[in-house]
C-alpha cells in the first residue's frame, strides 16, 4: 500500500497537484518524502504534527529564518528540522535565468529544494532544511549578492508592483522607492527591535496589485493630482466596439460606455452622452475603474506622486482593519528623505508606546489620531477623517487657548 | 552618568543574564531600562551595544510570538 493513501486522492483530479510535485522531489530528497508522509498522517489524525521553533538563526541576525520541528522525528526522520528560509527578493521579483538558476542550485545543495516563488511577505521562500545547513546556505547567498528578508518583531521586507518598469499606470518608480527603503531599515530588518512586524508595500497606483492597503503597516498608493487625460476617439472606438474589451480578453463584444464605465463610476462624475465624456475630476477619488476598462482612452494624469495610508493588518481573533490616509499627497522623489523621515517617526512613536504584539495600526485607533499626528509631527489633513465627531467629548490642550489668543482660527492638533 | 561602550555592553548584557528563566526581554525592553538608570545615555548606542551582544554570540535574538534578545540556549520544540 501506498505511504501516503489519503493524498494519493489528490491527485486523482484534472487539477494541477501539489502531491504529484512534491513526489517528484520525493524522489532525490528524503525530506519532502517525509513531508508527504507527515501530512498524509496529519490528515488522518486531524492534527499538525509541526512545532514552532523560536531560536534557530544565523549570526548576527535575529530575522529571515523561521524555525519548523516535527513533533514524529522519530518516525519522520526527514522532516525532524524543517526550517524555512526568507530570501529578500529583488523590487518587481525580476530575475536574469542566471540568478534563479544560482538560487536553485544553493538550495538544491542545502535544502529541501521546496521553495514558493514568492510568499505573500513578498520574499522568496526555502521551504525546508536542517539547523546545520543554515550558516551554509546563508554563506552561498551572500556570497552571490542575496540577503535575508525579515520576519518577527522587525522590518519585513518592503514589496512593490512591478511599476514604471512594466506598467503604464505607475504614478511613481515604485521599484525604486522600495530598493530605497529596503536599504534604508537594514539595521531594523535584521535586528528585530520593534513590538511586532512592520511591513511597507508599494503600489504604483490604486490598483493596488500587492494590496498594499489591506496588508501593510504602510501603504504607498501611486497617485495623480491634475486630470485624467482623455482620448475622444478612443472612447468612441470603444463604445462602437473597434477596440475590444480586455483586449478581446473578454467575452463581451463591445463595452457599453454609459453602463459599463460611466454609470458604475462610484462617485457619479462621469457622463457620456453617446459622442463624448465628461469627468468631473474634482469629485474623481481615483478608483481606476473607467481608466482600467478604457486603458486605451484614458490615462492617469500627469501631476504624480503618492498617497500614504497607515496601520493595515489582519489578526486572527479580532477581523482585518485597512490602511488609513495620513498623508493624502506627496511627491515621489528621491532619495524619498521627507518619507523615511516620517517612517523613522512612527517607528519610535510606536516603539515608545506599542505593548509586545501591537501593530501600529491598533496603536493608532488605541491612542487616537489625534496624539498620532501630535507625535509623529503630522498636520491632519481633512482627508483623514474617517467618521466625523465620533465623540460627544473633546478635550481642550493649554496650547489651544494660546493658539485661539494668537489669533489662529482652527486650532493645531 | 552615560555609560562608556563597553560598560553599556555589560550592563545589558548583566539584564539579559538575570531575566534568563524568568522573563523575556524585548530590544525596547532593554533600551527603556538603560535609559531610567542612565537616562542621559544615547539611544543609538544602545542599539549598538545589543548588536555587539549578537554578532559575538554572547546573546540571540529568539522568537515566541514576538522577538526577544536572550542568552543562547537549547532549542526545546528541537528536543525530542
Ligand atoms: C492540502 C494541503 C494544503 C492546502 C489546502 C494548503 C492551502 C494553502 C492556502 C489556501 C494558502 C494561502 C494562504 C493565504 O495566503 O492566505 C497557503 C499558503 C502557503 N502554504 Fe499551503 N496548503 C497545503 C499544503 C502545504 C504544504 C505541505 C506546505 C509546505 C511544505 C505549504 C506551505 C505553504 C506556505 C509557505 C504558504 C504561504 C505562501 C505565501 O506566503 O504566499 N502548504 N496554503
Ligand atoms: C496552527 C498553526 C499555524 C498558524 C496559525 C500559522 C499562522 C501563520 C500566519 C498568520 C502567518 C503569516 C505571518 C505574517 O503575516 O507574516 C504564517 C506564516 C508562515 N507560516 Fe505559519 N502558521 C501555522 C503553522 C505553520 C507550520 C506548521 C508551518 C511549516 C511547517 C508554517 C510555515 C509558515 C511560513 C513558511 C510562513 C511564512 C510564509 C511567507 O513568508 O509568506 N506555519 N503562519
Ligand atoms: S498597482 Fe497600478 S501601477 Fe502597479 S502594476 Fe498594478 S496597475 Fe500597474
Ligand atoms: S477613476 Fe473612478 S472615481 Fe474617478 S472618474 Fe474614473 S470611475 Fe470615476
Amino acid at each position: 500500500m501506498s505511504d501516503t493513501p489519503l493524498l494519493d486522492q489528490l491527485e486523482s483530479g484534472p487539477w494541477p497537484s501539489f502531491v504529484k510535485d512534491l513526489k517528484r522531489v520525493a524522489a532525490r530528497k528524503p525530506a519532502a518524502k517525509d513531508l508527504l508522509k507527515q501530512l498524509d498522517r496529519s490528515y488522518k489524525d486531524k492534527i499538525t504534527h509541526w512545532k514552532h521553533g523560536g531560536i534557530v538563526g544565523v549570526l548576527g541576525y535575529g530575522s529571515g529564518i523561521i524555525g519548523r520541528y516535527s513533533d514524529l522525528p522519530d518516525e519522520f526522520p526527514g522532516v525532524e528540522h524543517f526550517h524555512t528560509i526568507r530570501v529578500n527578493q529583488p523590487s518587481g521579483w525580476f530575475y536574469t535565468t542566471q540568478a534563479l538558476r544560482d538560487l536553485c542550485d544553493i538550495w538544491d545543495r542545502h535544502g529541501s529544494s521546496i521553495l514558493n516563488v514568492h510568499g505573500s511577505t513578498g520574499d522568496m521562500i526555502f521551504l525546508g532544511t536542517t539547523t546545520d545547513e543554515l550558516e551554509p546556505t546563508f554563506a552561498e547567498l551572500t556570497a552571490k549578492g542575496w540577503d535575508l528578508g525579515g520576519s518577527g518583531s522587525a522590518m519585513r521586507t518592503p514589496s512593490c508592483c512591478v511599476g514604471k518598469a512594466r506598467c503604464e499606470y505607475s504614478c511613481y518608480d515604485t521599484m525604486d522607492f522600495c530598493y530605497e527603503m529596503t536599504q534604508e531599515f537594514q539595521f531594523d530588518m535584521h535586528r528585530p527591535s520593534f513590538p511586532y512586524k512592520f511591513k511597507i508595500k508599494c503600489s504604483g497606483c490604486p490598483n493596488d496589485c500587492v494590496a498594499a492597503v489591506a496588508r501593510a503597516d504602510l501603504s504607498v498608493i501611486g497617485v495623480w493630482k491634475d486630470d485624467i487625460r482623455i482620448d475622444q476617439a478612443a472612447v468612441a472606438a470603444y463604445h462602437a466596439g473597434e477596440i475590444k474589451p480586455r483586449g478581446g480578453g473578454s467575452p463581451y463584444a463591445k463595452l457599453d460606455v454609459k453602463a459599463d464605465v460611466t454609470d458604475l463610476c462610484p462617485t457619479a462624475c462621469m457622463s457620456f452622452d453617446g459622442k463624448k465624456l465628461a469627468i468631473d475630476n474634482k469629485n474623481c477619488n481615483h478608483c481606476m475603474h473607467c481608466i482600467s476598462l478604457m486603458p486605451q482612452a484614458l490615462r492617469v494624469g500627469t501631476d504624480t506622486g503618492a498617497t500614504l495610508l497607515l496601520g493595515s493588518h489582519a489578526p486572527i481573533l479580532e477581523g482585518a482593519q485597512m490602511s488609513w490616509v495620513i498623508v493624502p499627497f506627496t511627491e515621489m522623489e528621491p532619495p524619498y528623505d521627507n518619507i523615511k523621515e516620517l517612517i523613522a517617526n512612527i517607528h519610535e512613536w510606536w516603539s515608545e508606546n506599542g505593548k509586545n504584539r501591537e501593530r501600529v495600526g491598533e496603536l493608532m485607533l488605541r491612542l487616537g489620531m489625534r496624539n498620532f499626528f501630535k507625535s509623529v509631527g503630522l498636520e491632519p489633513p481633512s482627508q483623514t477623517v474617517r467618521t466625523p465627531r465620533a465623540n460627544p467629548f473633546f478635550f481642550w490642550h493649554a496650547e489651544d487657548f494660546e493658539a485661539e489668543a494668537a489669533g489662529r482660527k482652527y486650532i493645531k492638533i | 552618568m552615560a555609560l562608556s561602550k563597553e560598560e553599556l555592553v555589560e550592563f545589558i548584557y548583566d539584564m539579559v543574564l538575570k531575566a534568563q528563566g524568568k522573563k523575556q526581554l524585548k530590544a525596547m525592553d532593554l533600551q527603556k531600562a538603560v535609559l531610567k538608570a542612565h537616562p542621559d545615555q544615547d539611544k543609538t548606542m544602545v542599539k549598538f551595544a545589543i548588536k555587539e551582544l549578537i554578532d559575538t554570540g554572547r546573546c540571540v535574538y529568539t522568537y515566541f510570538g514576538g522577538s526577544f534578545v536572550e542568552i543562547p540556549h537549547e532549542e526545546g520544540a528541537a528536543k525530542h
